[in-house]
């Protein structure tokens, strides 16, 4: 029942928002739903097992609602929950033209990103699919920057092609099923031949790579983030990119074990690429947001290399890192935001200074970055430190390799650092202040949850071994 | 009995937090008295627990001491378990002696050598401080690899963050993120060393590592070693990863004292010390060890020859001491390496703390072709530096000349060819000392009337750590006197013995005959009084006003090598112009042009079935469901799609 919550809460609320009167706060309303999802998934978080819940829907087509929650599931809610209130609360005092509409349309993809982790039947997870992402769309459009249109074609026409990839794929593993039925677990039933696994494990691993994303399909990501308001550039990069890894390892990886792994050098390999390539990249931005794009990217690369391993630390690491990566990126873009609305301008090299300017803004900051960079004792080490010694144990050329990331990581990360806060004033950062309350708040809770998951990574690890010790068994 | 294990480094934490929290508010003198406090305690603590330890192992007639606490478990999978807990045996309590000792003087000093910083900052800068001695006890104290990682990369952090401390000034936040950067490369060495420890053994912990290194191949244990090394090469500033450590002196100078004595660059020390196992068992590593130190030291004190700032001469001999205590763990003197880590952070300590009052008095000059004379202004300064002078040197009964003894010694038995190198280097050391201690102390004073007006000594609580240090740098070599001298006389080899046990039942024992080793210091203590009287005679006459510039390998020293500029163009530029090329031209029109020409394709291809009419967007709709029909149509027969269709309606 708790699970049906957690999806149906934010999907009334969002319905709800829309039709508020003019004048009443939208966003203190969706703040408080997103603070009640909160605590649904808290409590489901608690409550310990696995969690349930179906009823009949299509029948004839064999396919129920069937919401199940095991540890990833139930830890993806969590960060989806956790990020929601944590976004609404750093973007209280921006002002959206037609409040009632962007926050209604946040909470459906709020409500659609609860069902994907949730959903247990195919055709339910590709209906939350879409909800989630459709809102995506007319929120860049119609609030995004001045670019937006063509960037938000860019972002459709890809995840459109994802999409329907993923149709094709779940209608043919649907006619493979024995009892003709969308069910997770008649799809995990489903037996292929070598040539038919093969073709269905690429045409599933083009439409999650594109969400992911994985290199070469990353190029509508940082065009994307970048033009889109950034309140929505959190959910993408926070949340929604984990729709392509939870998608990996709740479809893909159990339906096609042995396409799987034949491919992974491949994939791996090209994840690698994508690592160093983005790395590279983010040290040539100028642009604090493309920077935090291109850093996510090669961020992601390692989570994709590492599910191929087929190693259970790496998948242990991939776990905790979907909870961290989603946490952390999202405390960048808050900061990220809150230097463009202040100052006017998001170039690294037109600021400088504001540790004088904005000394609390450039501790949470170093935070931030210094969870960017995996350093030791915050959250974001255990993810990197488990995958990349399951990647080592898998191949030790490939580890070292993906390893000189961790020297780009800082290369880049340190370059902002030094551009934003250090240095002295000029014209544009004399105007700083320093950041308002609510952006505090938001900024402090993420340093904690960095910090704290850093030093106890435990509670986190355990909450999800059971989804990689079934991944294993069912192996 | 070490339960109270975790106080030591807890107390830099809690003064690390209350500092950085309440900067805003607390005053000047509640700062330094909690982060100087915080120390102290600590280091109260560490004299308990090294009390504990040399009780115990007084009783247990030497064997080694099994005192692992264990706070939680760090990191708990199916393949392995990270406690988070603390080793306290003989080598870790060395070490907190020092770390926390030194570090009490130093942060002591700072309270006065701070004082003209604004509130807020003086606080960040305790803060940082105690963040540094906090990870440095990390570091040392934590029980396997990982919670040594943990203060590794924190030891990296606090470099990073006190070099940049002044942060206005560009040229030392370029300084700050370089040592960073090239810690991390080190860095990525010793992870990929963890990641293969975890490989093959599926544990971390050093007892359960140590005891089952003979599951090990051998060339397991020779990549571990030489990874672990790389990670050492960049945390104690080790050809080719040494460049970041001059440039760390843009931090205040008693944060140089910091890095380069009590804590940071020692790490690569303790490291290798803590593994000598794993290294006793890898002689190729260990050569490499020897040739990369011993090398190190000589390529740094040529360097150190012409350099006229202060601090960089410091820097460079650091760098150098550095090699030779590498040079001692490449011959196996693993006891003579700590030795002389101990004693290097007597006398460099007291060094840099002097350079700093040198600094303090000439109003943040550094150049030491505008002082002189300053003993005359700065009595305990100047008899403090000279002793700290004498020890680096060597001179005998100085404490540095019992540990370069030793080191040497050990190299001779190995290879007498390191020996005469290491000498070489030695005498270069006493060079350039006496030269910076000439430049600085005697002559005639050399910098702007305004200067000399202001000249005075530095207050007590500046000159108090000078005068405990110099203490400790005159008597501290006698914990460790050779045999030559006298028979079991050498406190600190029975003291660590049980550490280095295994590694000693390996090694072949070599003895030089007494005569021979009476022999070698004569000579070479005669060789470097010589070079220090040479050097003296030469620069007490400098008046300043020979602006000849230099050519040749005078140049070429003075540039340090060039070794920058080499790294700039092999590395960083080219890395530079291959990113540019990613970011202007591979993305925009490799990948994203061939995105963009499918794009333009399927537009073209609609335009042509003239379906364009109904926009861009639908015309992808449409593409897409058509070959979705004609995927099905060519996979399935039309049974099955009507069966389906059927149950649709």
């Amino acid at each position: 029942m708790i699970t049906l919550l957690l999806i149906i809460t934010p999907l009334i609320a969002g319905l709800m928002a829309f039709v508020l009167k003019q004048g009443s706060s939208a966003k203190t309303f969706a703040l408080l739903a997103s603070i009640a999802t909160l605590v649904l998934a808290l409590v489901a978080v608690f409550t310990p097992g696995e969690l349930g819940y179906d009823i009949a829907w299509l029948n004839n087509l064999g396919s129920r609602i069937t919401l199940k929650a095991d540890g990833m599931a139930k830890m993806l809610s969590l960060l989806t929950a956790v990020s929601f209130p944590l976004i609404f609360t750093a973007v209280h005092q921006n002002t959206y033209k037609n409040e009632q509409a962007f926050y209604g349309l946040m909470l459906l993809s709020q409500a659609g990103l609860m069902g994907v982790f949730l959903a247990s039947d195919a055709l339910l997870f590709y209906f939350f699919w879409e909800l989630a992402l459709i809102p995506v769309y007319f929120l860049c459009s119609l609030w995004g920057g001045e670019k937006r249109i063509a960037v938000t074609f860019k972002f459709f026409v890809y995840t459109f092609v994802g999409s329907l990839l993923m149709l094709i794929g779940l209608l043919f593993m649907y006619f493979q099923t024995a009892d003709q039925s969308f069910s997770l677990e008649s799809f995990y039933a489903v037996k292929l031949t070598a040539k038919q696994e093969m073709l269905m494990f690429w045409l599933f691993f083009i439409a999650f790579a594109i969400k992911m994303p994985i290199f070469p399909f990353h190029t509508w990501q940082p065009d994307a983030y970048e033009q889109s308001p950034t309140a929505t550039t959190m959910v993408m990069s926070g949340i929604m990119v984990k729709m392509g890894v939870f998608a990996f390892i709740r479809w893909i990886l159990p339906m096609f074990p042995n396409a799987a792994a034949q491919s992974a050098n491949l994939v791996i390999i090209l994840s690698i690429i994508g690592m160093i390539y983005a790395s590279l990249i983010a040290i040539r931005q100028d642009d604090i947001k493309r920077m935090i794009a291109y850093s996510s990217i090669a961020h992601i690369g390692l989570m994709s290399a590492a599910m191929f391993t087929n190693n259970r630390t790496a998948i242990d690491g991939v776990m905790i890192q979907m909870f961290s990566h989603g946490v952390n990126v999202i405390g960048l873009w808050i900061i990220a935001d809150l230097i463009e609305k202040q100052l006017g301008t998001r170039q690294m090299s037109q600021l400088g200074g504001l540790a004088q300017k904005a000394p609390v803004m450039s501790i949470l900051l170093v935070v931030m970055a210094l969870a960017n960079v995996a350093l030791p004792l915050t959250n974001a080490f255990i993810g990197e430190f488990l995958m990349f010694n399951g990647l080592f144990q898998y191949n030790m050329i490939m580890a070292a390799a993906a390893g000189i990331s961790i020297i780009l990581a800082a290369v880049y990360t340190l370059n902002m650092v030094q551009k934003v806060i250090y240095g002295d004033t000029n014209s544009f950062t004399d105007k700083a202040t320093d950041i308002p309350f609510n952006v505090k708040l938001s900024l402090v809770i993420i340093a904690l949850l960095i910090l704290v998951f850093g030093v106890f990574p435990q509670p986190l690890l355990n909450l999800t071994g059971d989804t990689v010790s079934a991944l294993f068994v069912k192996k | 009995m070490s339960k109270i294990a975790f106080l030591v480094p807890l107390f830099p934490l809690l003064g690390f937090l209350i500092n950085g929290l309440g900067r805003q508010r607390l005053s000047k003198s509640a700062v330094g008295m909690i982060g100087s406090g915080m120390i102290f305690l600590s280091f109260l603590t560490a004299c308990f627990l090294f009390g504990q330890v040399y009780g115990a192992a007084s009783v247990s007639g030497g064997a080694p001491i099994n005192s692992v606490v264990t706070l939680f478990d760090f990191i708990k999978t199916e393949a392995f378990t990270i406690p988070f807990a603390f080793q306290v045996d003989q080598l870790s309590v060395l070490f907190l002696l020092i770390i926390t000792g030194i570090g009490f003087l130093i942060h002591l000093y700072s309270t006065a050598y701070m004082k003209d910083e604004a509130p807020h900052h003086f606080a960040r800068y305790f803060a940082y401080l105690n963040l540094f001695v906090f990870s440095m006890l990390l570091l040392v104290m934590g029980s396997n690899y990982v919670i040594m990682f943990i203060g590794w990369e924190g030891v990296g952090l606090c470099s990073y963050l006190l070099i940049g401390y002044w942060f206005k000034n560009g040229d030392y936040n370029y300084a700050a993120k370089k040592a960073f950067i090239m810690n991390r490369i080190g860095d990525l060495g010793f992870l990929l060393a963890v990641f293969w420890l975890i490989f093959k053994l599926g544990t971390v912990n050093y007892t359960d590592v140590f005891a089952n290194v003979a599951q090990l191949s051998a060339f397991d244990i020779t990549a571990i070693t030489t990874l672990l090394f790389v990670g050492a090469m960049g945390k104690s500033a080790q050809i080719p990863l040494y460049t970041w450590l001059p440039d760390a002196m843009a931090g205040p100078t008693p944060v140089s004292a910091l890095i380069h004595a009590a804590t940071m660059v020692t790490a690569g020390i303790y490291m290798i010390a803590r593994s000598n196992i794993l290294y006793t068992m890898a002689p190729g590593t260990q050569t490499l060890v020897a040739i990369v130190g011993l090398a190190t030291a000589i390529f740094a004190a040529t360097i150190a020859l012409k350099q006229n700032d202060i601090k960089k001469v410091l820097a460079y001999s650091t760098v150098s001491q550095l090699g030779y205590m590498f040079l001692g763990l490449g011959v196996g003197a693993y006891t003579g390496a700590v030795f002389h880590v101990m004693t290097h952070a007597f006398f460099k300590a007291l060094l840099f703390l002097g350079a700093g009052s040198v600094i303090h008095a000439m109003h943040h000059e550094q150049d030491i072709r505008k002082m002189g004379n300053l003993k005359k202004y700065m009595p305990i300064t100047h008899i403090t530096f000279l002793l700290a002078c004498l020890a680096i040197a060597g001179i005998p009964p100085f404490s540095g000349f019992f540990s370069k003894d030793e080191i040497l010694v050990a190299a001779y038995s190995s290879n007498p060819l390191f020996y005469y190198i290491g000498v070489g280097g030695a005498l270069m050391t006493a060079f350039y000392m006496f030269r910076l201690y000439t430049l600085t102390f005697l002559g005639q004073f050399r910098g702007t009337h305004d200067q000399e007006h202001h000249l005075h000594e530095s207050p007590s609580a500046m000159t108090t750590p000078l005068i405990v240090l110099a203490v400790l740098s005159v008597l501290g070599g006698f914990i460790g006197i050779p045999a030559v001298f006298a028979e079991n006389k050498h406190w600190l080899q029975q003291f660590l013995s049980p550490i280095f046990a295994e590694s000693t039942k390996l090694a072949e024992a070599h003895h030089l005959s007494h005569t021979q080793e009476y022999l070698m210091m004569g000579v070479v203590t005669a060789l470097i009084i010589a070079v220090i009287v040479f050097a003296v005679n030469s620069y007490k006459k400098y008046t300043g006003n020979d602006a000849t510039e230099e050519t040749g390998v005078g140049k070429i020293l003075l540039n340090k090598w060039y070794v920058d500029e080499l790294y700039n163009s092999i590395i960083v530029n080219p890395l530079h112009n291959l990113a540019g090329l990613f970011k202007n031209v591979v993305e925009k029109s490799g990948i994203d042009g061939a995105v963009n020409g499918v794009g333009k394709l399927v537009q073209y291809g609609s335009r042509q079935l003239r379906l364009i009419q109904s926009g861009q967007v639908a015309s992808y709709v449409l593409i897409m469901i058509l070959s979705m029909v004609i995927f099905f149509i060519v996979w399935f027969n039309d049974l099955t799609i009507m069966r389906f269709i059927n149950k649709i309606f």
